[in-house]
């Protein structure tokens, strides 16, 4: 059989036990194996049955990916693995707060972009704004891009949260 | 603790005992019988357990990664769950080694770790170490048990974890605190896991699939690996009947050995880079390739891309993470390889038709061909006072062994010695062989037959080894001594690391770098020393007798068999060669081309 050598990006949701080490065997075997992330984000999100979720934006070949899910699966707390980008329609969503320091034309401009891109404004002095904005990773990046010339400063991203369209569960 | 003491019902009130009390308790419930183990200051209250009772019996190593070995020798020629418990800091850090080559062999394991109280936890406390978090690639899942109501629990699920699905050593590091506060016990639930249930039934679509492409071969071959060993001796008589029924050729790994009786004409013998000359022709010729309970590994493939470069492949697995790891196979199946195979043995009388016999027997013809090469042969020279052939030596031991009709089990240690081993000793059973396949763990020989001596008291337990491997556990043979355990060392003493030095002459211009030792002991005062009997044979007339007399003794017996230091392991598939690429031995290598073309030109 001939071996895909595509490279695709993968978004991987991971249903854990919400114990201590779980987050350190995920992230241990993706950096053991060798794995790439790109993003990972963790939260509890059923405290009665002490689970938490995993999402894991990562990439590679159609074999690796397969891999990935397979050496996810077989943690011992790990209840569900889900490939949300293979396995149907799915939403996937980052937040981050953007600090642009800037006066005058700039400053200006960099509100009138932030309108334009529907970013909150949750602070402003004279000299800076900071925005809060969500959406798809690929709208972070694009507001990113047009932040840095007027005065980008400083960024803190959350890292994808993702979850299937419709009536799919993981 | 006071969320399980404020129960409503008093009279429901779980009764309270030590932790280690406990903990012994949850040992028994799991049929625990031996701990192989060290103390130190943090599994104290463990040990003051351990002396109150009988039911659980404690053999006292002399080095933690020699409990691990011991542990897993016991593991392997029992199937049962093997036991070990050391101390915090470094006897955790002294364990890894063993854990890491159980996780690679997939050997059950439960190893009980102390670790220095709850609240001292992080401060850098006397003999404190992460261990949890140094084991967790170490192992197959660890626990810290920081909560007294969790720890019968916690060693229930270990032992569950340990031998569930792909089996693999789990640590449970234990607080001193834990172990001495008072602590519920609870029975094992028999409910399933609440996360962990590995897949073992097979799917049987997919076992139709798989056996309509074994009827449809031409050219077949059944490779199977550890994991029919695994999945117990029933599994291995399914495999001989499934394999006496379709007619196919069959060869083992390494940790596969035993499954096929390896005197059976049907078996090509063990594959891969020291296999034989057949095994991996039939490999790299075959059209349908069966994979049973092995995982591709680089040491079995050779260089992936022209590894099996025309065959439709079949995986058996338990570990769907080993199936398109390293090679794609087009049936893919998840599952107990003894279940597996009853079903791929109910499906093939079910189904109709037979394979094709005319084109089985014409493959045969081919195998026999590639036999015929006899590539395992090797010129002894039989003159009184000659030297002895390490391969020699192994081939006698093997059937001077079968003559004294002794109940036999092998392990090894790690280089040329445990090739010959694999290659020269021919195994019938299953559990009878312990090899350290995976990590490759040098020192892992002595302490494993060890292990496997206490499992198994009559036997006779031989430890085919290197002089330098056995200098890496050599201190375990005072355990041997304490506990009066007969185990064999058998050397094979050429004072190279000779698979080093085989290496260095092959790939590095005969440049022995740092491969030769100087200064060795004298193997036989060392035996004396060690309480034990040492014997030596210098010249192939002396051998027979060392061995029988090895063989005889009911004691711990080194036996320095002074070897041709200039001996190669051969066939060899030198690395990143194909299977087709195999370097053949001395008397071969005129012969070896010709036949390869010829071999390739039918295939």
């Amino acid at each position: 059989m001939a071996i895909d050598t595509t490279l695709r990006t993968a978004t991987i949701s991971v249903l854990v036990e919400n114990e201590p080490g779980i987050l350190a065997r995920v992230v241990g075997l993706f950096s053991g194996r060798g794995y790439n992330i790109d993003s990972l984000t963790v939260a509890p999100v059923e405290d009665a049955r002490h689970r938490s979720r995993i999402n894991i934006v990562t990439s590679g070949t159609e074999m690796v990916i397969a891999q990935i899910k397979a050496q996810l699966d077989r943690l011992v707390p790990v209840h569900r693995v889900a490939d949300l980008s293979h396995d149907g329609p799915h939403i996937a969503r980052e937040m981050a707060l953007i600090k642009v320091i800037a006066t005058g034309e700039k400053r200006v401009e960099a509100l009138r972009l932030a309108e334009a891109f529907r970013a909150r404004v949750v602070d402003a002095t004279t000299e800076s704004f900071i925005f809060e904005m969500t959406g798809n990773t690929e709208k972070l990046d694009a507001f990113l891009d047009l932040m840095r010339p007027l005065g980008l400063a400083e960024v803190s991203r959350t890292g994808v949260a993702a979850i299937a369209r419709g009536t799919r569960i993981i | 603790m006071s969320q399980t003491q404020t129960a409503p019902d008093a009279a429901q009130q779980p009764e309270l005992q030590a932790g280690a009390e406990v903990l012994l308790r949850a040992l028994k419930e799991q049929n625990v019988e031996v701990i192989f183990g060290y103390p130190g200051g943090a599994v104290l209250p463990i040990y003051d357990a351990i002396f109150n009772q009988n039911a659980i019996r404690h053999v006292l190593v002399r080095h933690e990664q020699a409990a691990v070995h011991a542990a897993e020798g016991y593991a392997r020629s029992t199937g049962k769950v093997g036991c070990v418990l050391v101390t915090s800091g470094p006897g955790a850090t002294n364990a890894v080694t063993g854990l890491v080559d159980a996780l690679m062999d997939s050997i059950p394991i439960v190893c009980l770790t102390g670790q220095v109280p709850t609240h001292l936890i992080g401060n850098d406390a006397f003999q404190e170490a992460d261990t949890t978090g140094i084991t967790r690639p170490a192992t197959k899942h660890n626990y810290l048990v920081k909560r007294s109501e969790d720890l019968a629990r916690v060693v229930h699920e270990a032992f569950y974890v340990a031998k569930s699905g792909r089996p693999g050593p789990v640590v449970i590091d234990l607080p001193k605190d834990i172990l001495i506060n008072p602590a519920p016990y609870s029975a094992a639930v028999t409910t399933a896991h609440r996360s962990y249930r590995p897949q073992t039934e097979p799917d049987a679509g997919q076992i139709a699939k798989a056996v309509a492409a074994l009827k449809g071969a031409k050219r077949p071959v059944i490779y199977t690996g550890g994991g029919v060993i695994n999945a117990g001796p029933a599994a291995s008589a399914a495999l001989i009947a499934l394999t006496r029924k379709t007619g196919f050729p069959i060869t083992n790994t390494l940790m596969g050995l035993g499954a096929y009786p390896a005197n059976d004409t049907q078996f090509l013998g063990m594959l891969g880079m020291h296999g034989t000359y057949e095994a991996n022709l039939a490999m790299h010729g075959c059209d349908v390739l069966l994979n049973i309970g092995a995982r591709f590994d680089d040491r079995v493939t050779g260089r992936l891309n022209a590894f099996s470069p025309n065959s439709r492949k079949i995986h058996i697995d338990i570990d769907p993470s080993s199936i398109n790891k390293n090679v794609p196979v087009e049936i893919p199946i998840v599952g107990d390889a003894g279940r597996a195979i009853a079903a791929l043995i109910a499906a093939w009388d079910a189904e109709p038709g037979d394979v094709d016999r005319a084109a089985l027997a014409k493959w045969w013809q081919q195998i026999d061909a590639w036999r015929g090469i006899d590539c395992l042969k090797f010129h002894q020279d039989m003159t009184k006072g000659a030297i002895i052939k390490p391969q020699y030596a192994v081939q006698r031991l093997y059937d001077l062994t079968r003559e004294s009709g002794r109940e036999t089990y092998i392990s090894t240690e790690v280089g040329q010695h445990q090739m010959w081993a694999a290659q020269y000793f021919r195994f019938d059973q299953p559990n009878r062989w312990m090899t350290s396949g995976g990590l490759g763990t040098m020192g892992y020989g002595l302490p494993a037959a060890m292990g496997v001596q206490v499992a198994h008291p009559a036997a006779l337990c031989i430890d085919i080894a290197g002089e330098a491997s056995i200098l890496m556990n050599i201190q375990e043979m005072s355990t041997l001594a304490q506990y009066r355990l007969p185990v064999k060392v058998f050397i094979l003493n050429n004072q190279y690391m000779g698979m080093v030095r085989q290496w260095q002459e092959l790939l590095h211009g005969s440049r022995y770098s740092e491969s030769y030792t100087a200064a060795l002991p004298d193997f036989v005062k060392l035996a004396d020393s060690f309480h034990g009997v040492g014997l030596r044979a210098t010249s192939v007339d002396q051998l027979d007798d060392v061995i029988r007399e090895m063989i005889a003794l009911d004691r711990p017996v080194i036996a320095d068999i002074c070897v041709d230091q200039k001996e190669n392991c051969f066939p060899m598939i030198p690395s990143g060669a194909a299977h087709n690429e195999m370097i053949l031995g001395a008397g071969h290598e005129a012969r070896a081309p010709g036949v390869t073309d010829a071999g390739m030109a039918l295939v």
